[in-house]
């Protein structure tokens, strides 16, 4: 299929997310949609899909002008998408969600099974997609149920398939295998247009990139050039992608954990026998797919969490099972991994953001009443210190962008006197340039002889940051390895295999 | 970003067409155009005058003119009867005479916002902290009991006797929100169950308070209580021969809205109060305790509406009865529209208490003279509240422009958010 998007802009009252956006993605290419976060890939995205209308420009396939007036009329006209976050029942056979909504009948109310399971297999084998039809989706690994969803689209004939964000949630080995299916898919005439901000997979796939910043294009560019050239690209100004960082001399042991065993919100162990040491002046970066119980051992670090056994210790001080509250004065410097949940009150200001964790703390409060001259002067002074982008200090939180929200809380956090810091996440949905700058703020810290523990699914955050890289799956320490170590290796052990692990 | 910019633009918003002042006021339009419509619609005089028109013939312009004889006798009654009746002022400002009877109009207003201004603070606090305190009346009646029992059953001089008395009104509305709060901190039980329940819980205590103990008016079989010593009331501002029954529990009143001021906007617990009620899980992180917030948060608001009880009884009645903030005369409940009207900021809550008491006076004013049942001033109040709590409905109606930062603020969220 030939896609052609000419001149389509897409407002929201004054907001305007598409400013006459043109691409053209020809039969058989991998086409990069390259762009930050809210630059208007996914509005774009939607309304190629049917599920916005564009104020102006149209929508040509092979030739023909096309308007849709809903989704259904885009999979009808062979445009398939792959959504960020699956839509699979997780119940159901690969099969019954293949066939949902459109199931092949024998006669009336009886769905063809069989004829349905035969298609699958010829379609997984035709592009190594590697599917059993007859596996319950929720047992099957994110990339896999990843590969249903691109099966689901291609049964239903489609030419283009969109896929926005695809790699987020995959091992590396597994976006190599992603990898391996787009091209193969390429070579077989179907046209894909493949959503990203990060770097490296675009170089690695694309035919043709096309860069996306605040809502219009800025050009397109070769996946020969350099990460360098397409971060400024895409951010609008030169972008230092690799962190300072001071000679590793790491001190005394700040913060340790033996044998910790948490569950998690269903009762089952989800963090099962960790233990951890962390060094004043070095980063422990802890890496790992998505829910292998990161999140349960950072909540039952910051006191949110109940521990089941084990110990947590902190500059000597046994914090097992303590109270948020005691965990925060123990020293803990806490970027809590969902910041609208945990980390901000969104309809307070800025100001009060910037204290939310020690409002009773000298001196912005005395005799439990609060000294608002304190919490101004310590908001001004942060906002210039950390170049938090707010009209004014009295802002609600809400109205920052991400990485500004972000900033508020790193700037918090990093303002008290701390003895550990522990960032969860701590660049997810930010933009380059917000990275960067809350890449640097911990190296900052780090390099002031401070500890900290960086956890994040991220493996180029894992790697910039780390001075050494703890590898998680299924709740227990896979390995604990060097940042000196290749990327597949620690992808192998991200996926359990500890075989090769090397200890330092 | 300069102090005079933040100003200027902290009052652009407030003045901004979706700010919370602006869709008040709209509001309160909107329930009296409302309630002209009931009248209209229920009054015969009128439906007959737009009937005539066709029957007999009869001049359209007399039709609107007796629509807006009566729809204007309503509302000018309602006005006159809650505030001030400019002819009778007039009269007063020229001969200095009859001050008692124009005043008597303002005067029943604030008597009956004065209870109402404290419950409410007590329930707005709650609502600030994501509490739906629906025992506010239960509360008040508790306090009630307590501040009566002490109010007629001890006795000693006024300036200990009266401080003592709203002391224990105080006690008596912590007793009855500490048992909801520490359920709800302790086994998670859900507040506006166990309120509602416990309501009930204490309106049967009322009865056999003023029915089977010493509380009970010596002689009597009626459910009603002794009087409360004079030493334990609070007495009107201008004396009992004025007539005018505004009285010190106003004082009263005030300081609980600066306290209420002072606690939610610049006290380090009403911060942890506010960053629980807008982020419970963040509150956590940020290391506040969230049982001790729960139980904190009901004994604030309980004694405020404990407080409330006192002072309706102390102020106006002097004993209680078995009816004692029972039915219509529920403020508690009056208190939690209030608090949402008020949108849970202390200013907020006295200008909306404010509104509820002229209506609420204002409406019996108006039965009297025209004759149009009280319930239409309940209809406008429950009217003002809907469209209140509806903002994107006036929104739509007036196709308002939202202002460039803030978007339509809810009052409260829901039950269980």
């Amino acid at each position: 299929m030939r896609l052609e998007l000419r001149g389509i802009t897409k407002r929201f009252g004054s907001f305007t997310a598409n400013d006459q956006i043109s691409i053209t993605v020809e039969p058989g290419q991998i086409h990069c949609l390259l762009g930050e976060n809210g630059a208007g890939k996914s509005t774009l995205m939607n309304v190629l899909f049917g599920l916005l209308h564009p104020d102006e420009g149209e929508i040509i396939i092979d030739g023909e002008p096309v308007k849709f007036e809903d989704s259904g009329e885009a999979v009808r006209r062979g445009i398939g998408m792959v959504h960020q976050h699956f839509m699979l029942v997780p119940v159901f056979t690969v099969t019954e969600n293949v066939v949902l909504g459109f199931e092949p009948t024998k006669s009336i109310n009886r769905v063809d099974y069989k004829k349905a399971t035969d298609d699958i297999r010829r379609v997984s084998k035709e592009f190594n997609l590697d599917v059993d039809p007859d596996a319950i989706v929720e047992n099957l690994p994110v990339g896999l149920q990843q590969r249903v969803e691109i099966l689901k689209s291609l049964s239903h004939d489609a030419e283009l398939l969109i896929l926005d964000e695809p790699t987020a949630v995959l091992t590396p080995q597994e976006i190599d295998a992603l990898m391996d299916i787009m091209r193969s898919l390429a070579a077989a005439g179907k046209s894909i247009l493949f959503i990203t901000h990060k770097l490296k997979e675009v170089k690695a796939v694309a035919d043709v990139i096309t860069v996306i910043r605040q809502g219009r294009v800025v050009g397109t560019a070769q996946p020969t050039d350099s990460e360098g050239e397409l971060a400024s690209l895409m951010v609008g100004r030169d972008v230092n992608l690799t962190v300072e960082k001071s000679t590793f001399t790491p001190g005394e042991e700040v913060f340790e954990i033996r044998d910790l065993v948490v569950r998690d919100d269903r009762g089952l162990i989800a963090v099962n026998g960790v233990s951890l040491d962390v060094r004043a002046g070095e980063i422990l970066a802890l890496a790992g797919v998505q829910g292998n119980g990161q999140t349960e051992l950072v909540e039952a670090i910051a006191g949110m969490r109940h521990v089941e056994s084990g110990t947590i210790t902190l500059k000597g001080r046994n914090i097992t099972n303590a109270s948020p509250r005691r965990v925060l004065d123990a020293g803990l410097g806490h970027i809590p991994e969902d910041r609208h949940r945990d980390g901000l009150v969104l309809s307070m200001s800025v100001a009060d953001n910037l204290v939310l964790n020690t409002p009773r703390r000298a001196p912005f409060a005395k005799h439990g009443s609060r000294n608002l001259a304190a919490v101004k002067e310590n908001a001004e002074r942060l906002v210039q210190e950390f170049d938090i982008r707010t009209t004014s200090i009295y802002e609600d939180a809400s109205s920052l962008s991400g990485g500004n929200q972000q900033k508020v809380i790193v700037a918090r956090e990093l303002s008290r006197p701390l003895d550990f810091l522990m960032a969860s996440q701590p660049t997810r949905g930010l933009d380059v340039g917000s990275i960067e700058y809350v890449h640097k703020q911990i190296v900052d810290h780090r390099n002031k002889g401070n500890a900290s523990l960086i956890v994040s699914s991220e493996l180029d955050e894992v790697l910039a940051l780390g001075d050494r890289i703890a590898v998680m799956y299924a709740g227990k320490i896979s390995g604990i390895v060097d940042p000196s170590t290749s990327r597949e290796a620690i992808g192998l052990l991200m996926t359990g295999t500890t075989s090769e692990s090397e200890h330092v | 970003m300069s102090d005079s910019t933040n100003r200027l633009s902290s009052l652009r918003r407030r003045f901004s067409s979706t700010s919370p002042i602006t869709i008040a006021f709209i509001a309160l339009i909107l329930g009296l155009v409302l309630g002209a419509l009931i009248i209209i619609f229920t009054t015969p005089v009128i439906l007959n005058s737009w009937r005539d028109i066709f029957h007999s013939w009869s001049s359209p312009w007399r039709a609107v003119k007796i629509t807006a004889d009566n729809v204007g006798a309503a509302y000018r009654s309602m006005f006159t009867g809650s505030i001030i009746d400019p002819p009778g002022l007039w009269h007063s400002l020229t001969t200095g005479k009859g001050w008692d009877a124009t005043l008597t109009p303002i005067s029943e207003t604030l008597t009956y916002a004065t209870p109402l201004i404290i419950a409410s603070m007590g329930v707005g606090i709650a609502f600030q902290t994501g509490i739906f305190n629906i025992g506010a009346n239960g509360q008040a009646v508790l306090g009630g009991i307590a501040g009566a029992t002490v109010g007629s059953m001890l006795h000693m001089p006024t300036i200990i006797h009266i401080p003592l008395t709203l002391l224990a009104g105080l006690a008596g509305g912590v007793i009855a929100g500490a048992i909801p709060g520490l359920l709800k901190a302790y086994t998670g039980a859900h507040e506006v169950i166990v309120t509602i329940m416990l309501n009930y819980v204490v309106y049967a205590f009322l009865l056999f308070a003023v029915l089977s103990t010493p509380l009970q008016q010596p002689g009597q079989q009626n459910d009603i209580s002794r009087m409360m010593d004079p030493s334990s009331q609070l007495a009107p501002i201008f004396g009992v021969a004025s007539g005018l029954r505004v009285s010190y529990g106003i004082f009263v009143a005030a300081a609980v809205v600066v306290f209420a001021w002072w606690f939610l906007d610049r006290s380090s617990l009403g911060f942890d109060f506010r960053v629980t009620g807008a982020n419970p899980t963040a509150a956590r992180a940020s290391g506040i305790n969230s049982r001790a917030i729960m139980v904190l948060v009901f004994l604030i608001s309980g004694g405020l509406a404990g407080l409330a009880g006192i002072v309706q009884a102390a102020s106006t009645t002097h004993f209680i009865d078995g009816g004692f903030l029972i039915g219509n005369a529920g403020i508690g409940f009056t208190a939690i529209t209030v608090a949402l009207l008020g949108r849970n900021r202390p200013m907020g809550i006295v200008w909306a208490s404010l509104l509820f008491a002229a209506l609420g006076v204002g409406g019996r004013s108006m039965q009297a003279s025209t004759g149009i049942p009280l319930d239409l001033a309940t209809i406008i109040q429950s009217a003002v509240v809907l469209f209140v709590a509806t903002p994107v409905l006036v929104k739509e109606i007036f196709r308002l422009r939202t202002s460039p930062t803030a978007t339509v603020q809810l009052a409260t969220k829901g039950w269980n958010s």
